[in-house]
């Protein structure tokens, strides 16, 4: 126990085998070298961010978590574009959290969600590439004897001007380290910037070309076994018996399980070993109340809510209610959005060892210190006898910062102490056991004067909340401040790109059992599309321009102006499309940034096609265009695949879909042409990830309506086109 | 005992015959280049070659895999990772998290053996395979520029 007691990963981390496969390299610091950080394979730190080797290479260590959105590239601009290193030495690490922890949490959140992987970290990684330069600086001038304001750095290289003396950062890091670092540290004015604002390649590409790239999934370990498990179906259920000896004997399986109350696994030596015998277990759960819940049971608890005297208020100017009472002529509509699954391509998992003194897990996610919270619990062990060794992530979405398969995974390796336990959800586990985007409804009331303004607007929202699910500590009295977002009267984050006269948005909050969760884009996703969507149909009933009657209502909202006014020049607004397409358009604000959209789309016999996109982002400083556009593309894909398929119904208490032959996504031939504009206005930093999911499905939508005359409202598209209107 | 073709190896595994020859590759052979996405042929991720053809190997049993035929996986696309697939995915920055590319490469792979200027109805039909990072602009542009400059077979 003692020897495993001291495991931990070796600085590499990942060790290929001599078979191609890839094992998980141990070794054993000795306690004074670790402590020092000073032995040969580790070279003294200049401060916590960063390392540098003798060989001139530059090592950044990352509390974000890389999962295909680019952060550690962009994190990596960001640090030297102040530590003036040599870009072609650079490369990135993962700090674990209980290093984190072990350092008063030196490393700051490691949450990776929100799209605040860039915007969160970019003064506290600035400034440490900034640190770590004066200190190299400082080092050479001394060693010269001469002035460090008389010194500069470019490329990992320090010159004294007046001399023309050179030296290598990794020449004076060692003097640099025993520095008292700088008390204050000035940073590069955006206008001096030469590493933030390029299109630079990613740091990461090359592996996941190769096959070489180790996700979780990937990880092997000396001894290792694989577990499958399986939870109760209906959630809040739990395991009433099993019967381990109908499956005790076949091939490979080594262990049957019950973990907590309410899952059961097989351990075995292989995957597929264990996956067969978990399918052929007989299990009896006791599925409780939750049974009788169906999609329509659901629905209906929501249509009271839309009606309901009581619910929270999120936006409120003037009296609505009055308004509209008084309004010469009301529009109304009813809209919804279904539960939807993340459904990233790496299913969950997460590989443990467990000893009664030590837990390390190895896996992907996208919040190392909620992983370790969440470990420890299970391990029942205090966090500093814990640690998250973190792989890159194959898909997040909001998915991996919420660790209920993690947790699991620790209460299968408790129960087989010393060997690691490689927990493997399937793809049908992943499905029906997910954390739901929310599943939401909502009324909007329009009441217009005699030439058609608006002069009042309601707009409830009956639904489900995240945070009553996933974070009930964050709830305002009762309300959901997460509810409204893109609906806010005002702030950096997530406010309202229109002023009406008299406006009431509130929220009555209907929780059914169906845990929901933080899902890429969050309530923007339909709130974009409520607003947006019966916008459209405001001004299509009042023979408006769409996009006349959106400028009407921005004089008060230039930076959602700028964005709806530069996707509409470039799409061509307001001259002829090609013949059979026609066109929509959308806008909001969110995750700190301004994003539109307008698409052209063409419906053949019910058949949509989405032929080209043209989006807009303002996230205030551009840190690499290149991955902006990534994302900007990506999200596209993620928003409409919601938009076209993306339902997840409840029968007898449980999720029926299983697999993507049930739960489909949008594939590549029905990929629009995306064109991106990206439009930094600077002063502020905003997200890239999320924001233009938003934007797609009220854009395409509305361009559904151009085409139609269809007002699609329920979601998604599913085959609406194609029934009779 | 099953003998398969690997890389051009031959490696001997031993599975039952009902054992998917994604996790033969993967848990017998060793490569974890080839992924599990959904276990019935519908997300593409466990994509390999067989004879040149690109099969999802997550819903084929061992016991249909002859052992005169030749697999490919991701790790033996090219020896030294400069297939020009690979190449373009690397000039445009094809991947983003990356798990569904190496069925992606290996699916667009076969494509361009069997036809070396597809159409982007081509491209279509032979790469359905699923990604939701969302990187299929960039997909088809790869494969673009790959043809573009050439391929040999």
């Amino acid at each position: 126990m003692t020897t495993l007691n001291a495991l931990r990963p070796s600085r590499r981390g990942l060790l290929k085998g001599a078979a191609g496969a890839v094992l998980l390299g141990f070794h054993l610091p000795s306690r004074q070298a670790a402590a020092q950080g000073a032995s040969a394979a580790s070279p003294p730190e200049l401060n916590a961010w960063v390392v540098v080797h003798p060989d001139d290479r530059v090592v950044l260590r990352m509390a974000k978590t890389e999962m295909g959105q680019g952060v550690r590239t962009g994190l990596a601009q960001m640090f030297a574009e102040e530590m003036h290193c040599d870009w072609s030495k650079l490369s990135t690490e993962y700090v674990t959290p209980g290093q984190s922890l072990a350092r008063s949490r030196v490393w700051g959140n490691f949450l990776t969600a929100g799209s605040q992987g860039i915007r969160s970290s970019q003064e506290i990684v600035r400034k440490g590439g900034a640190a770590a330069r004066m200190m190299l600086i400082q080092a050479a001038a001394t060693r010269w004897g001469v002035p460090a304001a008389e010194c500069s750095a470019k490329d990992s290289v320090i010159t004294h001007a007046g001399s023309g003396r050179t030296l290598r950062y990794a020449e004076v890091v060692a003097e640099a380290a025993r520095l008292t670092p700088p008390a204050d540290v000035l940073l590069k004015d955006p206008g001096q910037w030469t590493v933030i604002g390029r299109p630079i390649a990613r740091l990461d590409t090359a592996d996941k070309t190769t096959g070489k790239q180790v996700y979780g999934q990937d990880l092997r370990m000396p001894g290792m076994l694989v577990a499958v498990p399986r939870r109760c179906p209906v959630f809040g259920g739990t395991v009433r018996s099993f019967d381990a000896a109908a499956v005790s004997g076949r091939p490979g399986v080594r262990h049957v399980l019950k973990v907590g109350d309410s899952a059961v696994a097989v351990v075995a030596d292989t995957f597929w070993q264990a996956k067969t015998a978990l399918d052929a277990l007989p299990v009896e759960w006791d599925t409780g109340e939750n049974s009788r819940v169906s999609s329509e049971t659901i629905s209906a608890m929501l249509d009271e809510g839309l009606t309901a005297r009581e619910a929270f208020i999120g936006n409120q100017q003037g009296d609505a209610r009055a308004a509209i009472a008084g309004a010469t002529r009301r529009i109304e509509a009813t809209y919804s959005y279904p539960y939807q699954n993340h459904a990233p391509m790496e299913p969950m998992n997460a590989t443990v060892v467990w000893t009664p003194e030590r837990c390390d897990v190895w896996c992907p996610t996208q919040n190392g210190e909620a992983a370790l919270a969440a470990a420890a619990q299970a391990a029942g062990l205090p966090q500093t006898a814990c640690d998250i060794h973190r792989v890159d992530l194959g898909g997040g979405f909001g998915r991996r910062t919420v660790h209920d398969w993690l947790a699991d995974a620790v209460l299968i390796a408790r129960q087989v102490p010393g060997t690691p336990i490689k927990t493997m959800w399937t793809r049908e586990e992943d499905m029906v056991q997910g954390r739901y985007h929310p599943v939401t409804k909502c009324r909007l009331v329009a009441g217009l004067d005699a030439e058609n303004r608006i002069v009042g607007l309601h707009m409830r929202i009956s639904g489900q909340s995240i945070l009553a699910t996933a974070f009930p500590g964050g709830l305002q009295n009762g309300r959901d401040p997460v509810q409204f977002q893109g609906l806010n009267p005002s702030g950096a984050e997530s406010a309202i790109g229109y002023t009406f006269p008299n406006l009431l948005i509130d929220h009555a909050m209907r929780n059914p059992h169906v845990p929901a969760h933080f899902w890429r884009g969050v309530n923007h996703n339909q709130n974009a599309i409520y607003l947006e969507c019966f916008l459209d149909e405001v001004a299509h009933a009042t023979n408006q321009d769409p996009l006349a009657l959106r400028r009407s209502l921005m004089a008060n909202h230039p930076k959602h102006l700028a964005v709806l006014n530069a996707v509409a020049e470039r799409i061509g607004w307001g001259t002829p499309a090609p013949a059979g397409i026609h066109r929509g358009i959308a806008q909001q604000m969110g995750f700190g940034s301004y994003v539109a959209a307008a698409a052209e789309v063409s419906v053949d016999r019910g058949e949509l096609k989405v032929h080209r996109i043209v989006a807009a982002t303002d996230c205030g400083h551009a840190v690499n265009p290149r991955q902006i556009e990534m994302q900007v593309e990506g999200s596209f894909v993620y928003g409409l695949s919601a938009m076209l398929y993306g339902a997840c119904t409840v029968k007898d208490g449980a999720i029926e879909q299983t697999n993507f032959d049930t739960y489909n996504v949008m594939r590549l031939g029905e990929m629009p042409k995306v064109e991106t504009i990206i439009l930094p206005s600077g002063g502020f930093w905003g997200g890239v990830g999320e924001p233009t999911i938003m934007v797609a499905a009220p854009a395409v939508l509305n361009a559904v309506f151009a085409a139609t005359g269809r007002r699609i409202r329920d979601m998604p598209l599913g085959d609406q086109l194609r029934q009779p209107g | 005992m099953v003998t398969l073709n690997v890389n051009g190896r031959s490696v001997q595994v031993d599975a039952d015959p009902d054992t998917p020859l994604l996790w033969a590759i993967r848990d017998h052979v060793g490569l974890t280049g080839t992924k599990y996405g959904c276990g019935i042929a519908q997300c593409g991720a466990c994509t390999v070659h067989i004879d040149g053809q690109a099969v999802r190997s997550c819903a084929l049993p061992l016991s249909a895999v002859e052992e005169s035929q030749k697999i490919v996986t991701i790790e033996g696309l090219s020896p030294d990772g400069n297939h020009p697939l690979q190449v373009a995915w690397r000039a445009l920055d094809v991947p983003q998290c990356g798990f569904c590319q190496s069925g992606m490469l290996m699916a667009a792979a076969a494509l361009l053996t069997q036809k070396p200027r597809p159409t982007d109805e081509e491209i279509n039909e032979a790469v359905t395979n699923i990604c939701r990072c969302g990187t299929y602009s960039r997909v088809r542009a790869g494969i673009r520029q790959a043809a573009e400059g050439g391929i040999s077979g």
